[in-house]
């Protein structure tokens, strides 16, 4: 292992485990253990858990923590009730994406919670002191002193109810969360995930993490990989930053204007999003549906018929749930309509294909 | 560790090749199939392609990844292993047992370059 590399609090229960292990967001993770498709239908037809430990936990707190979280936030955390969740991104004042993220609405008045992605904590950190010139709040990067757990799938209340022992989890609906007390320590179990299917996140101690690891192992949870994590998120037609979303690509043109409330008073970014909108914008994220079982890749071009180049493929897989090679792509906005044929370069050969929704499985949310 | 079969010759980019008189079968080594992870999709050059030593000749695709197949040996392909069509899984089970493709060298001297299963087994590590 490259000793740069950081590890998580459950590093060497992956090891002992025989995961495969890959260097991700600066974090020596595993990829995966039984391997992708079976860690992947353990998902969508049972439960498996994953280490997500390396996500980043910021907790934004003081008299203006409100009125600051909406003005680096897209969405509208105004009169958000204590225990619940908006997802949403921060943007660069062009509308390109610093990053997505949870907000979570913490019990004590002007208390939130900011859970961000792994290759974005510094980054992240560093954007939202800069931005908080003029505001009275304090900002505290805890990333490194919190495990967390994703349990995901039909069976993941059981698990978490039953062998973690959290009936606390029971109750909740989907994006809300509550806290527990274990020996002491706080506990926080969300109903939340990135798979398609229902599940929680849960956010410890590093030592509690470990046993909570231990005892779904014990109880035969499926340990789960970020190889299939990329599968089951790319099929609920959830982005990843890096992919449909970066520096370069805001959440217009991605399809997530949903999560960006046009009509709250500024944040960074609203105006590039009003003119995206009543410009248009010049490309869209779509999802491509192939005929053939060819996989489509990140950066491979999208064409049309004549072979003119009108976009890229940001991920694309054989799908392990609807057995067929689907991909997001970001094409030129003249042929991002539903039904458009385009085609796929794959090595040496173009592969014909079709715009589709681009949520591509039917999730199953708790509702 | 992954399993190297004696008596079959090796690139460095893990095709295998087994020689049946001028007719070199190939395919991939159990440490490439390890590797990659389930395979789901192979990516194979048509009956009578010419293929040249050095170049891809068709790919395996993973879940996560794609690899390209590169020939060990130049040639005409003569047969190829249509059951991976459906069933590309096969190449995980037994990597030395699900064949890719079956060539008519044109130049066995090519087969020179290749590597014996003790000199492989210090590259599949």
């Amino acid at each position: 292992m490259d000793n740069s590399l950081k590890t998580t609090c459950l590093h060497d229960l992956h090891v002992e485990l025989g995961a495969k292990m890959s260097p991700f967001a600066g974090f020596d993770m595993p990829i995966q253990y039984s391997g992708i498709i079976d860690e992947h239908n353990a998902v969508r037809h049972a439960v498996g858990v994953f280490d997500v430990s390396h996500m980043g936990e910021i907790f934004i707190s003081g008299p203006d923590a409100e009125s600051f979280v909406n003005h680096i936030f897209t969405n509208d955390v105004r009169g958000m009730a204590p225990g619940s969740i908006l997802y949403g991104m921060m943007l660069y004042p062009d509308g390109g994406t610093v990053d997505d993220l949870l907000v979570y609405k913490e019990k004590e008045d002007r208390h939130f919670l900011l859970v961000v992605n792994a290759s974005n904590i510094e980054k992240d950190y560093t954007w939202m002191l800069e931005q908080a010139e003029g505001f009275d709040v304090r900002i505290d990067n805890r990333s490194a002193e919190w495990g967390q757990i994703a349990v995901q799938g039909p069976e993941a209340e059981k698990a978490v109810c039953e062998v973690l022992g959290l009936p606390e989890a029971a109750p909740l609906g989907f994006y809300t969360f509550c806290d527990c007390v274990r020996d002491g320590k706080r506990v926080i179990v969300s109903r939340t995930g990135y798979t398609g299917e229902d599940g929680f996140e849960i956010y410890a101690s590093p030592e509690q993490t470990q046993a909570y690891w231990r005892a779904l192992m014990a109880a035969g949870v499926k340990p789960c990989g970020l190889g299939c994590r990329d599968t089951l998120r790319f099929e609920a037609g959830l982005p990843l930053y890096g992919d449909e979303l970066t520096a370069d690509i805001s959440p217009v043109m991605a399809g997530l204007g949903m999560f960006c409330k046009l009509d709250k008073p500024g944040f960074i970014g609203r105006e590039a999003l009003v003119a995206q909108k009543a410009e248009g914008v010049a490309r869209k994220l779509v999802g491509i549906e192939l005929a053939d079982k060819a996989v489509p890749r990140h950066g491979y071009p999208v064409e049309l018929e004549d072979g003119t180049e009108v976009g890229v493929v940001t991920t694309g897989y054989h799908s392990i749930s609807l057995e067929k090679s689907i991909c997001f792509a970001l094409v030129d906005s003249a042929h991002a309509a539903l039904g458009t044929p385009l085609r796929i370069r794959i090595r040496k050969n173009t592969f014909p294909g079709v715009v589709v929704k681009k949520r591509f499985y039917q999730t199953n949310y708790k509702k | 560790m992954s399993k190297i079969e004696e008596g079959l010759l090796y690139k460095e980019s893990h095709e295998w090749v087994k020689v049946d008189g001028n007719v070199a079968i190939i395919g991939v080594s159990d440490f490439a199939q390890s590797e990659m992870g389930d395979i789901t999709y192979v990516d194979m050059p048509d009956i009578d392609d010419e293929i040249a030593a050095g170049d891809d000749f068709g790919a395996l695709e993973s879940v996560k990844t794609s690899s390209e197949l590169v020939a060990p040996v130049s040639g005409k392909v003569i047969a190829r292993n249509d059951e991976l069509e459906d069933k590309p899984e096969l190449i995980n089970e037994d990597a030395y047992a699900a064949w890719i493709i079956k060539v008519e060298m044109s130049d066995k001297s090519e087969l020179d370059a290749l590597l014996n299963a003790a000199a492989y087994a210090e590259i599949a590590k």
